[in-house]
Protein backbone atom coordinates (compact mmCIF):
# COMPACT_ATOMS: atom_id res chain seq x y z
CA UNK A 1 0.00 0.00 0.00
CA UNK A 2 1.00 3.38 -0.56
CA UNK A 3 1.04 6.88 1.09
CA UNK A 4 -2.04 7.90 2.85
CA UNK A 5 -3.17 11.25 3.24
CA UNK A 6 -5.34 12.36 5.71
CA UNK A 7 -7.61 15.65 4.33
CA UNK A 8 -10.56 17.66 5.51
CA UNK A 9 -13.93 16.37 4.10
CA UNK A 10 -15.89 18.70 1.76
CA UNK A 11 -18.17 16.72 0.42
CA UNK A 12 -17.93 13.24 1.79
CA UNK A 13 -17.96 10.40 -0.91
CA UNK A 14 -15.51 7.50 -2.08
CA UNK A 15 -14.16 7.86 -5.44
CA UNK A 16 -10.82 6.91 -6.85
CA UNK A 17 -8.89 6.89 -10.26
CA UNK A 18 -5.67 8.26 -11.84
CA UNK A 19 -4.67 11.35 -10.47
CA UNK A 20 -4.13 14.57 -12.46
CA UNK A 21 -2.57 17.24 -11.02
CA UNK A 22 -2.18 21.07 -11.26
CA UNK A 23 -0.49 23.85 -9.43
CA UNK A 24 -2.78 26.46 -11.95
CA UNK A 25 -6.38 27.50 -10.41
CA UNK A 26 -8.82 26.87 -13.42
CA UNK A 27 -12.08 28.30 -14.31
CA UNK A 28 -14.51 25.67 -15.09
CA UNK A 29 -16.78 27.97 -17.79
CA UNK A 30 -14.46 28.51 -20.68
CA UNK A 31 -12.05 25.75 -19.18
CA UNK A 32 -13.87 22.03 -18.92
CA UNK A 33 -15.72 20.63 -21.51
CA UNK A 34 -18.91 19.25 -19.58
CA UNK A 35 -19.69 16.90 -22.70
CA UNK A 36 -16.46 15.25 -22.57
CA UNK A 37 -14.07 16.34 -19.61
CA UNK A 38 -11.65 17.52 -21.71
CA UNK A 39 -9.96 20.81 -19.90
CA UNK A 40 -9.85 23.32 -22.77
CA UNK A 41 -8.62 26.73 -21.04
CA UNK A 42 -6.14 26.58 -23.81
CA UNK A 43 -4.05 29.11 -21.78
CA UNK A 44 -3.60 26.23 -18.56
CA UNK A 45 -1.38 23.40 -18.44
CA UNK A 46 -4.11 20.74 -18.48
CA UNK A 47 -5.49 22.14 -21.58
CA UNK A 48 -6.30 19.11 -24.10
CA UNK A 49 -6.15 16.22 -20.73
CA UNK A 50 -9.03 14.54 -19.93
CA UNK A 51 -10.35 15.15 -16.62
CA UNK A 52 -13.24 13.03 -16.70
CA UNK A 53 -13.09 9.84 -14.46
CA UNK A 54 -9.89 11.02 -12.88
CA UNK A 55 -8.97 12.14 -9.16
CA UNK A 56 -8.05 15.89 -10.41
CA UNK A 57 -6.39 18.08 -7.47
CA UNK A 58 -5.86 21.53 -8.22
CA UNK A 59 -5.16 24.13 -5.73
CA UNK A 60 -8.73 26.18 -6.36
CA UNK A 61 -11.24 27.17 -8.97
CA UNK A 62 -10.91 30.32 -10.44
CA UNK A 63 -12.55 33.29 -12.72
CA UNK A 64 -16.10 33.39 -13.69
CA UNK A 65 -19.02 32.48 -11.32
CA UNK A 66 -20.56 29.92 -14.09
CA UNK A 67 -17.80 27.21 -12.73
CA UNK A 68 -19.86 25.96 -10.33
CA UNK A 69 -23.17 25.19 -13.28
CA UNK A 70 -20.37 24.01 -15.51
CA UNK A 71 -19.38 21.74 -12.73
CA UNK A 72 -22.75 20.63 -11.83
CA UNK A 73 -23.67 19.68 -15.41
CA UNK A 74 -20.60 17.79 -15.56
CA UNK A 75 -21.61 16.03 -12.45
CA UNK A 76 -25.16 15.22 -14.08
CA UNK A 77 -24.31 13.77 -17.32
CA UNK A 78 -20.85 11.88 -15.60
CA UNK A 79 -18.22 13.56 -16.93
CA UNK A 80 -16.78 15.08 -13.88
CA UNK A 81 -13.59 13.48 -12.10
CA UNK A 82 -13.90 10.87 -9.99
CA UNK A 83 -13.22 12.77 -6.86
CA UNK A 84 -11.61 16.33 -6.18
CA UNK A 85 -8.59 17.35 -4.04
CA UNK A 86 -8.28 21.07 -3.52
CA UNK A 87 -5.47 23.10 -1.16
CA UNK A 88 -8.11 24.38 1.39
CA UNK A 89 -11.99 24.48 0.98
CA UNK A 90 -13.01 25.56 -2.93
CA UNK A 91 -16.66 26.73 -2.12
CA UNK A 92 -17.50 26.92 -5.94
CA UNK A 93 -16.85 23.49 -6.48
CA UNK A 94 -18.52 22.62 -3.51
CA UNK A 95 -21.49 24.18 -4.45
CA UNK A 96 -21.98 22.41 -7.55
CA UNK A 97 -21.08 19.27 -6.05
CA UNK A 98 -23.46 19.67 -2.74
CA UNK A 99 -26.27 20.68 -5.51
CA UNK A 100 -25.37 17.69 -7.47
CA UNK A 101 -25.89 15.60 -4.35
CA UNK A 102 -29.34 17.58 -2.83
CA UNK A 103 -30.96 17.92 -6.60
CA UNK A 104 -29.63 14.74 -8.49
CA UNK A 105 -28.31 12.62 -5.74
CA UNK A 106 -24.84 12.24 -7.60
CA UNK A 107 -22.49 14.49 -5.22
CA UNK A 108 -18.71 14.47 -6.26
CA UNK A 109 -16.70 13.65 -3.45
CA UNK A 110 -14.07 16.64 -2.39
CA UNK A 111 -11.38 16.65 0.07
CA UNK A 112 -9.28 19.60 1.04
CA UNK A 113 -5.30 18.91 1.65
CA UNK A 114 -2.40 21.43 3.35
CA UNK A 115 -0.73 23.17 0.66
CA UNK A 116 2.44 20.55 2.11
CA UNK A 117 0.32 17.66 1.30
CA UNK A 118 -0.90 18.49 -2.39
CA UNK A 119 2.95 18.61 -3.02
CA UNK A 120 2.84 14.96 -2.58
CA UNK A 121 0.47 14.30 -5.62
CA UNK A 122 1.73 13.32 -8.84
CA UNK A 123 -0.26 12.89 -11.71
CA UNK A 124 -0.59 9.05 -12.93
CA UNK A 125 -0.63 7.95 -9.22
CA UNK A 126 -3.34 5.73 -8.54
CA UNK A 127 -5.99 8.10 -5.28
CA UNK A 128 -8.82 6.51 -3.80
CA UNK A 129 -10.37 9.04 -1.83
CA UNK A 130 -12.49 7.64 1.11
CA UNK A 131 -15.48 9.19 2.64
CA UNK A 132 -13.87 10.28 6.01
CA UNK A 133 -11.31 12.58 3.65
CA UNK A 134 -8.31 9.94 3.32
CA UNK A 135 -6.29 9.89 -0.11
CA UNK A 136 -4.92 6.80 -0.23
CA UNK A 137 -1.56 7.02 -2.82
CA UNK A 138 -0.76 3.88 -5.40
CA UNK A 139 1.35 3.19 -8.23
CA UNK A 140 1.86 5.16 -10.99
CA UNK B 1 -29.07 17.76 16.97
CA UNK B 2 -31.94 17.45 14.21
CA UNK B 3 -30.14 20.11 11.94
CA UNK B 4 -27.16 17.95 11.69
CA UNK B 5 -29.28 15.22 10.24
CA UNK B 6 -31.34 17.51 7.54
CA UNK B 7 -27.79 18.97 6.64
CA UNK B 8 -27.30 15.55 4.31
CA UNK B 9 -24.37 13.37 3.85
CA UNK B 10 -21.24 15.64 3.26
CA UNK B 11 -21.94 17.66 6.36
CA UNK B 12 -18.38 17.66 7.73
CA UNK B 13 -18.03 16.92 11.61
CA UNK B 14 -19.09 19.38 13.76
CA UNK B 15 -20.86 22.01 11.57
CA UNK B 16 -23.96 21.84 13.40
CA UNK B 17 -22.10 23.03 16.26
CA UNK B 18 -20.36 25.94 14.59
CA UNK B 19 -23.09 27.38 12.52
CA UNK B 20 -25.44 29.26 14.63
CA UNK B 21 -29.35 29.22 13.07
CA UNK B 22 -31.59 32.29 13.60
CA UNK B 23 -35.26 30.94 14.45
CA UNK B 24 -36.45 32.11 10.72
CA UNK B 25 -33.39 30.23 9.11
CA UNK B 26 -34.72 27.14 11.09
CA UNK B 27 -37.95 27.68 10.18
CA UNK B 28 -36.94 27.74 6.57
CA UNK B 29 -34.46 24.88 6.65
CA UNK B 30 -37.48 22.73 8.68
CA UNK B 31 -39.85 23.38 5.43
CA UNK B 32 -41.54 25.66 7.55
CA UNK B 33 -41.83 28.02 4.53
CA UNK B 34 -42.34 25.37 1.76
CA UNK B 35 -40.11 23.06 0.44
CA UNK B 36 -38.54 25.26 -2.38
CA UNK B 37 -37.28 27.23 0.35
CA UNK B 38 -36.33 24.42 2.12
CA UNK B 39 -34.44 23.31 -0.43
CA UNK B 40 -32.45 26.49 -1.28
CA UNK B 41 -32.07 26.65 2.68
CA UNK B 42 -30.33 23.30 3.06
CA UNK B 43 -27.93 24.27 0.42
CA UNK B 44 -27.55 27.50 1.54
CA UNK B 45 -26.40 26.02 4.74
CA UNK B 46 -24.43 23.40 3.79
CA UNK B 47 -22.10 25.71 1.64
CA UNK B 48 -22.18 28.32 4.31
CA UNK B 49 -21.08 25.05 6.64
CA UNK B 50 -17.70 24.35 3.99
CA UNK B 51 -16.47 27.98 4.62
CA UNK B 52 -16.77 27.18 8.87
CA UNK B 53 -18.79 30.76 9.03
CA UNK B 54 -20.71 31.09 12.40
CA UNK B 55 -23.48 32.60 11.15
CA UNK B 56 -25.70 33.92 8.24
CA UNK B 57 -26.91 37.62 7.88
CA UNK B 58 -29.26 39.08 5.98
CA UNK B 59 -29.63 41.24 2.36
CA UNK B 60 -31.56 43.14 0.55
CA UNK B 61 -31.04 42.63 -3.16
CA UNK B 62 -29.82 39.78 -5.33
CA UNK B 63 -28.57 39.15 -9.13
CA UNK B 64 -28.89 36.30 -10.41
CA UNK B 65 -26.57 34.75 -12.80
CA UNK B 66 -28.32 31.03 -12.32
CA UNK B 67 -30.37 32.63 -15.52
CA UNK B 68 -27.51 31.30 -17.41
CA UNK B 69 -28.64 27.87 -19.38
CA UNK B 70 -25.76 25.80 -19.25
CA UNK B 71 -27.33 22.45 -20.20
CA UNK B 72 -29.98 19.78 -18.59
CA UNK B 73 -28.68 19.83 -14.85
CA UNK B 74 -29.25 24.05 -14.33
CA UNK B 75 -32.46 23.70 -16.47
CA UNK B 76 -33.66 20.95 -13.77
CA UNK B 77 -32.57 22.99 -11.04
CA UNK B 78 -34.33 25.87 -12.00
CA UNK B 79 -37.56 24.29 -12.64
CA UNK B 80 -36.94 22.06 -9.35
CA UNK B 81 -37.15 25.54 -7.50
CA UNK B 82 -39.83 26.69 -9.17
CA UNK B 83 -42.22 23.72 -9.06
CA UNK B 84 -41.30 23.74 -5.36
CA UNK B 85 -42.91 27.01 -4.91
CA UNK B 86 -39.94 28.80 -4.52
CA UNK B 87 -40.20 32.65 -4.52
CA UNK B 88 -37.45 35.22 -3.97
CA UNK B 89 -37.34 37.20 -0.82
CA UNK B 90 -35.60 40.28 -2.14
CA UNK B 91 -35.45 42.17 -5.23
CA UNK B 92 -33.31 40.38 -7.66
CA UNK B 93 -32.48 40.99 -11.11
CA UNK B 94 -31.52 38.66 -13.39
CA UNK B 95 -28.11 38.36 -15.49
CA UNK B 96 -27.83 37.26 -19.25
CA UNK B 97 -30.07 34.22 -20.06
CA UNK B 98 -28.96 31.14 -23.04
CA UNK B 99 -31.08 33.31 -25.42
CA UNK B 100 -31.96 36.25 -27.19
CA UNK B 101 -36.48 35.54 -26.43
CA UNK B 102 -37.40 37.29 -29.47
CA UNK B 103 -34.12 37.67 -32.00
CA UNK B 104 -32.90 34.30 -31.56
CA UNK B 105 -33.98 32.68 -35.17
CA UNK B 106 -31.95 35.54 -36.62
CA UNK B 107 -28.89 33.33 -35.81
CA UNK B 108 -28.42 29.74 -35.96
CA UNK B 109 -29.11 28.91 -32.37
CA UNK B 110 -30.57 24.90 -32.68
CA UNK B 111 -34.93 25.21 -31.79
CA UNK B 112 -34.06 23.13 -29.09
CA UNK B 113 -31.44 25.17 -27.27
CA UNK B 114 -33.69 27.90 -27.76
CA UNK B 115 -36.60 26.11 -26.20
CA UNK B 116 -34.21 25.50 -23.15
CA UNK B 117 -33.05 28.24 -22.33
CA UNK B 118 -36.33 29.59 -22.63
CA UNK B 119 -38.05 27.79 -20.16
CA UNK B 120 -35.12 28.40 -17.91
CA UNK B 121 -35.97 32.55 -18.70
CA UNK B 122 -39.63 31.41 -17.13
CA UNK B 123 -38.40 29.24 -14.38
CA UNK B 124 -36.61 32.25 -12.79
CA UNK B 125 -39.44 34.99 -13.68
CA UNK B 126 -41.89 33.04 -12.17
CA UNK B 127 -39.36 32.39 -8.81
CA UNK B 128 -40.34 36.38 -8.85
CA UNK B 129 -36.63 37.84 -10.48
CA UNK B 130 -37.23 41.38 -12.65
CA UNK B 131 -36.00 39.70 -16.22
CA UNK B 132 -33.13 42.61 -16.69
CA UNK B 133 -31.32 39.99 -18.92
CA UNK B 134 -28.38 41.55 -18.33
CA UNK B 135 -24.47 41.68 -17.28
CA UNK B 136 -24.56 45.14 -16.37
CA UNK B 137 -27.52 45.86 -14.11
CA UNK B 138 -25.30 48.33 -12.00
CA UNK B 139 -26.57 50.33 -15.24
CA UNK B 140 -30.24 49.98 -14.87
CA UNK B 141 -32.63 50.47 -12.16
CA UNK B 142 -31.13 47.39 -9.92
CA UNK B 143 -28.28 49.53 -9.77
CA UNK B 144 -27.40 48.84 -5.50
CA UNK B 145 -25.92 52.21 -3.45
CA UNK B 146 -23.18 52.08 -1.73
CA UNK B 147 -22.95 49.79 1.69
CA UNK B 148 -26.03 47.90 0.73
CA UNK B 149 -25.57 44.32 1.32
CA UNK B 150 -26.52 42.35 -1.82
CA UNK B 151 -25.36 38.88 -3.34
CA UNK B 152 -24.66 39.38 -6.48
CA UNK B 153 -23.81 36.54 -9.12
CA UNK B 154 -21.61 37.31 -11.97
CA UNK B 155 -17.90 38.47 -12.18
CA UNK B 156 -17.80 41.33 -13.48
CA UNK B 157 -21.17 42.65 -11.38
CA UNK B 158 -19.60 41.35 -8.61
CA UNK B 159 -16.46 43.32 -9.28
CA UNK B 160 -18.00 46.83 -10.29
CA UNK B 161 -20.67 46.40 -7.31
CA UNK B 162 -18.21 46.40 -5.10
CA UNK B 163 -15.56 48.49 -6.30
CA UNK B 164 -17.41 51.46 -8.23
CA UNK B 165 -20.57 51.77 -5.69
CA UNK B 166 -19.12 50.39 -2.59
CA UNK B 167 -22.14 47.96 -2.30
CA UNK B 168 -21.51 44.66 -0.44
CA UNK B 169 -21.14 41.46 -2.05
CA UNK B 170 -19.51 38.13 -2.00
CA UNK B 171 -18.36 36.33 -5.45
CA UNK B 172 -21.61 34.25 -5.79
CA UNK B 173 -21.52 31.61 -8.09
CA UNK B 174 -24.64 30.03 -10.12
CA UNK B 175 -26.71 28.36 -7.92
CA UNK B 176 -25.96 30.04 -4.60
CA UNK B 177 -26.93 33.38 -5.93
CA UNK B 178 -30.84 31.99 -5.88
CA UNK B 179 -30.91 30.35 -2.65
CA UNK B 180 -29.57 33.21 -1.08
CA UNK B 181 -32.83 35.54 -3.13
CA UNK B 182 -35.24 32.98 -2.27
CA UNK B 183 -34.11 32.91 1.43
CA UNK B 184 -32.83 36.56 1.81
CA UNK B 185 -29.66 35.44 3.66
CA UNK B 186 -26.08 34.66 3.43
CA UNK B 187 -22.86 33.55 4.85
CA UNK B 188 -21.75 36.68 7.37
CA UNK B 189 -18.13 36.86 5.67
CA UNK B 190 -15.80 38.01 3.40
CA UNK B 191 -16.67 41.06 1.37
CA UNK B 192 -19.73 41.60 3.14
CA UNK B 193 -17.59 42.92 6.44
CA UNK B 194 -15.73 45.87 6.35
CA UNK B 195 -13.02 44.86 7.89
CA UNK B 196 -11.78 42.03 5.07
CA UNK B 197 -12.19 45.10 2.36
CA UNK B 198 -8.84 46.36 2.70
CA UNK B 199 -6.52 46.54 -0.11
CA UNK B 200 -3.74 43.68 -0.40
CA UNK B 201 -1.73 44.10 -3.61
CA UNK B 202 -0.62 47.64 -4.51
CA UNK B 203 -0.18 48.00 -8.09
CA UNK B 204 1.69 51.99 -9.02
CA UNK B 205 1.60 53.51 -12.41
CA UNK B 206 5.03 54.41 -13.81
CA UNK B 207 5.13 56.77 -16.39
CA UNK B 208 2.03 55.67 -17.85
CA UNK B 209 1.15 59.18 -20.55
CA UNK B 210 -2.03 60.31 -20.13
CA UNK B 211 -2.71 60.15 -23.92
CA UNK B 212 -3.06 56.43 -22.84
CA UNK B 213 -4.75 56.48 -19.56
CA UNK B 214 -7.47 58.36 -21.97
CA UNK B 215 -7.96 55.53 -24.37
CA UNK B 216 -10.29 52.96 -23.66
CA UNK B 217 -8.03 50.00 -24.31
CA UNK B 218 -5.84 50.85 -21.70
CA UNK B 219 -8.95 49.78 -18.79
CA UNK B 220 -9.43 46.30 -20.23
CA UNK B 221 -5.91 45.66 -21.00
CA UNK B 222 -4.79 46.86 -17.34
CA UNK B 223 -7.05 44.57 -15.53
CA UNK B 224 -6.44 42.01 -17.66
CA UNK B 225 -2.80 42.56 -16.60
CA UNK B 226 -3.66 43.10 -13.03
CA UNK B 227 -5.89 40.20 -12.35
CA UNK B 228 -3.29 37.64 -14.03
CA UNK B 229 -1.22 39.32 -10.73
CA UNK B 230 -3.28 39.32 -8.24
CA UNK B 231 -5.63 36.06 -8.89
CA UNK B 232 -8.19 36.84 -5.81
CA UNK B 233 -6.70 39.19 -3.74
CA UNK B 234 -7.51 42.47 -3.41
CA UNK B 235 -6.12 45.55 -5.39
CA UNK B 236 -4.94 48.66 -5.18
CA UNK B 237 -4.39 50.95 -8.29
CA UNK B 238 -2.65 54.25 -7.18
CA UNK B 239 -0.81 56.95 -9.74
CA UNK B 240 -4.09 57.19 -12.31
CA UNK B 241 -4.03 60.85 -13.42
CA UNK B 242 -6.97 60.83 -15.41
CA UNK B 243 -10.50 60.48 -14.15
CA UNK B 244 -11.79 57.75 -15.58
CA UNK B 245 -15.64 56.92 -17.06
CA UNK B 246 -17.83 54.63 -16.00
CA UNK B 247 -17.84 52.09 -19.10
CA UNK B 248 -14.04 52.28 -18.53
CA UNK B 249 -14.32 51.21 -15.14
CA UNK B 250 -16.51 48.25 -15.95
CA UNK B 251 -13.73 47.26 -18.73
CA UNK B 252 -11.49 47.19 -15.79
CA UNK B 253 -13.20 45.20 -13.72
CA UNK B 254 -14.96 42.94 -16.11
CA UNK B 255 -10.79 42.00 -17.08
CA UNK B 256 -9.67 41.56 -14.08
CA UNK B 257 -12.74 39.07 -12.84
CA UNK B 258 -11.89 37.21 -16.19
CA UNK B 259 -7.68 36.79 -16.21
CA UNK B 260 -8.08 36.78 -11.70
CA UNK B 261 -11.19 36.38 -9.89
CA UNK B 262 -11.11 40.13 -8.43
CA UNK B 263 -14.08 40.58 -6.82
CA UNK B 264 -13.10 44.15 -5.18
CA UNK B 265 -10.57 46.57 -6.17
CA UNK B 266 -9.44 50.47 -5.49
CA UNK B 267 -8.35 52.93 -7.20
CA UNK B 268 -6.81 55.70 -5.14
CA UNK B 269 -8.89 58.95 -5.76
CA UNK B 270 -11.28 57.65 -7.78
CA UNK B 271 -13.15 54.93 -6.08
CA UNK B 272 -15.64 55.23 -3.05
CA UNK B 273 -13.62 53.40 -0.40
CA UNK B 274 -10.42 54.87 -1.98
CA UNK B 275 -9.80 58.52 -1.18
CA UNK B 276 -6.25 57.89 -0.04
CA UNK B 277 -3.86 55.25 -0.12
CA UNK B 278 -4.30 54.71 3.38
CA UNK B 279 -8.02 54.29 3.66
CA UNK B 280 -7.72 51.67 0.24
CA UNK B 281 -5.86 49.75 2.53
CA UNK B 282 -7.59 50.21 6.04
CA UNK B 283 -4.30 51.30 7.75
CA UNK B 284 -2.52 48.06 6.39
CA UNK B 285 0.93 47.92 4.76
CA UNK B 286 0.36 46.21 1.00
CA UNK B 287 1.28 42.48 1.40
CA UNK B 288 2.62 42.73 -2.48
CA UNK B 289 3.25 45.71 -4.65
CA UNK B 290 4.36 45.88 -8.02
CA UNK B 291 5.00 48.52 -11.10
CA UNK B 292 2.73 49.11 -13.77
CA UNK B 293 4.82 50.14 -16.93
CA UNK B 294 4.01 50.40 -20.69
CA UNK B 295 6.37 47.36 -20.84
CA UNK B 296 4.50 45.38 -18.78
CA UNK B 297 0.75 46.59 -20.68
CA UNK B 298 2.32 46.02 -24.12
CA UNK B 299 2.82 42.25 -22.90
CA UNK B 300 -0.93 42.37 -21.39
CA UNK B 301 -2.27 43.48 -24.70
CA UNK B 302 -0.30 41.26 -26.33
CA UNK B 303 -1.74 38.45 -24.67
CA UNK B 304 -5.25 39.07 -25.13
CA UNK B 305 -4.63 38.08 -28.89
CA UNK B 306 -4.50 34.75 -30.05
CA UNK B 307 -4.24 35.41 -33.55
CA UNK B 308 -1.24 36.05 -36.19
CA UNK B 309 -2.40 37.14 -39.24
CA UNK B 310 -5.16 39.67 -40.81
CA UNK B 311 -8.03 36.97 -41.40
CA UNK B 312 -10.99 38.56 -39.53
CA UNK B 313 -14.73 37.00 -39.35
CA UNK B 314 -16.46 38.95 -37.01
CA UNK B 315 -16.39 42.13 -34.64
CA UNK B 316 -17.75 41.30 -31.85
CA UNK B 317 -19.04 44.25 -28.66
CA UNK B 318 -20.49 44.37 -25.56
CA UNK B 319 -18.93 42.36 -22.43
CA UNK B 320 -20.08 43.58 -20.35
CA UNK B 321 -23.54 44.33 -21.80
CA UNK B 322 -23.21 47.99 -24.50
CA UNK B 323 -24.56 50.97 -22.30
CA UNK B 324 -25.99 53.71 -24.00
CA UNK B 325 -23.21 55.82 -23.37
CA UNK B 326 -20.97 53.53 -25.52
CA UNK B 327 -23.67 53.32 -28.27
CA UNK B 328 -23.04 57.04 -28.10
CA UNK B 329 -19.61 56.46 -28.96
CA UNK B 330 -19.51 54.12 -31.33
CA UNK B 331 -22.27 55.89 -33.50
CA UNK B 332 -20.10 58.48 -34.95
CA UNK B 333 -17.60 55.84 -35.67
CA UNK B 334 -19.58 54.27 -37.82
CA UNK B 335 -21.37 57.02 -39.97
CA UNK B 336 -21.24 56.96 -44.00
CA UNK B 337 -19.21 53.66 -43.33
CA UNK B 338 -20.00 49.87 -44.36
CA UNK B 339 -19.16 46.88 -43.28
CA UNK B 340 -16.99 44.40 -45.21
CA UNK B 341 -19.64 41.63 -46.72
CA UNK B 342 -17.10 39.56 -45.20
CA UNK B 343 -17.20 40.12 -41.83
CA UNK B 344 -20.54 40.25 -39.37
CA UNK B 345 -20.49 43.41 -37.18
CA UNK B 346 -22.35 42.39 -33.86
CA UNK B 347 -23.63 44.39 -30.18
CA UNK B 348 -24.93 42.68 -27.61
CA UNK B 349 -26.49 44.74 -25.05
CA UNK B 350 -29.60 44.22 -22.81
CA UNK B 351 -33.29 45.28 -23.94
CA UNK B 352 -33.14 48.76 -21.94
CA UNK B 353 -30.24 49.70 -23.69
CA UNK B 354 -30.72 48.91 -26.66
CA UNK B 355 -34.30 50.88 -26.45
CA UNK B 356 -32.72 53.59 -24.79
CA UNK B 357 -30.17 53.88 -28.13
CA UNK B 358 -32.75 53.51 -30.64
CA UNK B 359 -34.62 56.21 -28.54
CA UNK B 360 -31.83 58.40 -29.24
CA UNK B 361 -30.95 57.65 -32.77
CA UNK B 362 -27.84 55.59 -32.08
CA UNK B 363 -28.98 52.17 -33.94
CA UNK B 364 -29.69 53.92 -37.19
CA UNK B 365 -25.85 53.96 -38.19
CA UNK B 366 -25.30 50.57 -36.73
CA UNK B 367 -27.67 49.40 -38.92
CA UNK B 368 -26.82 51.23 -42.11
CA UNK B 369 -23.18 49.78 -41.26
CA UNK B 370 -24.23 46.21 -41.77
CA UNK B 371 -24.29 45.73 -37.61
CA UNK B 372 -26.63 43.98 -35.85
CA UNK B 373 -27.66 43.90 -31.87
CA UNK B 374 -28.87 41.04 -29.83
CA UNK B 375 -29.77 41.59 -26.79
CA UNK B 376 -30.70 39.19 -23.34
CA UNK B 377 -27.49 37.39 -23.99
CA UNK B 378 -24.02 37.20 -25.64
CA UNK B 379 -22.03 35.30 -27.46
CA UNK B 380 -20.08 33.34 -24.98
CA UNK B 381 -23.55 32.20 -23.33
CA UNK B 382 -25.90 30.84 -26.49
CA UNK B 383 -24.55 29.59 -29.16
CA UNK B 384 -25.63 32.56 -32.28
CA UNK B 385 -22.12 31.71 -34.48
CA UNK B 386 -21.75 29.91 -37.95
CA UNK B 387 -19.41 27.31 -37.58
CA UNK B 388 -17.47 29.80 -40.12
CA UNK B 389 -16.32 31.89 -37.63
CA UNK B 390 -12.87 31.61 -36.75
CA UNK B 391 -11.43 34.84 -35.92
CA UNK B 392 -13.13 37.25 -33.57
CA UNK B 393 -11.79 40.69 -33.24
CA UNK B 394 -13.11 42.45 -29.95
CA UNK B 395 -12.29 45.74 -27.59
CA UNK B 396 -13.55 43.34 -24.65
CA UNK B 397 -10.82 41.61 -22.26
CA UNK B 398 -13.79 39.13 -21.15
CA UNK B 399 -14.51 38.05 -25.13
CA UNK B 400 -10.62 37.98 -26.03
CA UNK B 401 -9.89 35.90 -22.58
CA UNK B 402 -12.95 33.74 -22.79
CA UNK B 403 -13.43 32.86 -26.78
CA UNK B 404 -10.68 30.66 -27.43
CA UNK B 405 -11.89 27.92 -25.08
CA UNK B 406 -15.47 28.38 -25.10
CA UNK B 407 -15.92 29.56 -28.40
CA UNK B 408 -12.99 27.65 -30.20
CA UNK B 409 -12.16 31.03 -32.35
CA UNK B 410 -8.52 32.62 -32.68
CA UNK B 411 -9.42 36.48 -31.33
CA UNK B 412 -7.95 39.99 -32.12
CA UNK B 413 -7.88 42.37 -29.05
CA UNK B 414 -8.11 46.41 -30.96
CA UNK B 415 -9.81 49.69 -29.20
CA UNK B 416 -13.19 50.45 -30.33
CA UNK B 417 -11.79 52.47 -33.59
CA UNK B 418 -9.39 49.81 -34.54
CA UNK B 419 -12.76 47.54 -34.77
CA UNK B 420 -14.63 49.50 -36.69
CA UNK B 421 -11.91 49.70 -38.88
CA UNK B 422 -10.94 46.23 -39.25
CA UNK B 423 -14.40 45.41 -40.09
CA UNK B 424 -14.48 48.11 -43.17
CA UNK B 425 -11.39 46.99 -44.25
CA UNK B 426 -12.30 43.01 -44.07
CA UNK B 427 -8.83 42.36 -42.48
CA UNK B 428 -7.49 43.02 -39.02
CA UNK B 429 -6.01 46.97 -38.55
CA UNK B 430 -4.71 47.93 -35.06
CA UNK B 431 -4.06 51.70 -34.85
CA UNK B 432 -0.18 50.89 -33.03
CA UNK B 433 0.55 54.87 -32.44
CA UNK B 434 -0.24 54.95 -28.75
CA UNK B 435 1.47 51.73 -28.01
CA UNK B 436 4.79 51.31 -29.57
CA UNK B 437 7.87 51.43 -27.80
Amino acid sequence: MGRVIRGEVIVAGAGSGPLLVTDQALSFWGGYDQLTGEIIDRRHPLSGQIAAGTVLALPASRGSSTTSAVFLEAAKAGTAPAAIITIGPDRFLALASIVADEVFGKGIPMVAVSAADFGLLVTGTMAVVSPDGRVELGST
Amino acid sequence: MDSGRQLGVGVPAGLEMTLELSARDRELLAGDHGPGARLAMSILVRVAGVTGVERLMDITGAHIDSSLYMGDATLAFAERLASLGAKVAVPSSLNVSGVDEHGWKDWPVPPAWAASAHRQMVAYQTMGCTPTWTCAPYQTKARPVFGQQIAWGESNAICFANSVIGARTERYPDLLDICAAITGRVPEAGLHLDTNRGGQDLFRLRDIPESIQRDDAFYPVLGHLIGKITQERIPVIEGLTVVPAEDQLKALCAATASSGAVALLHIVGVTPEAPTKEAAFRGANPERIFDVTMDGLRAARAELTTSAGAALDMVVLGSPHFSVAEFRQLAPLLVGRRRHPNVEFLVTSSRIMSLLAQDAGLLEPLEAFGGKVTVDTCVLTTPMLRPEIKTLMTNSAKYAYYSPGLLRTAVVFGSLADCVESAVLGRVFRDESLWVA
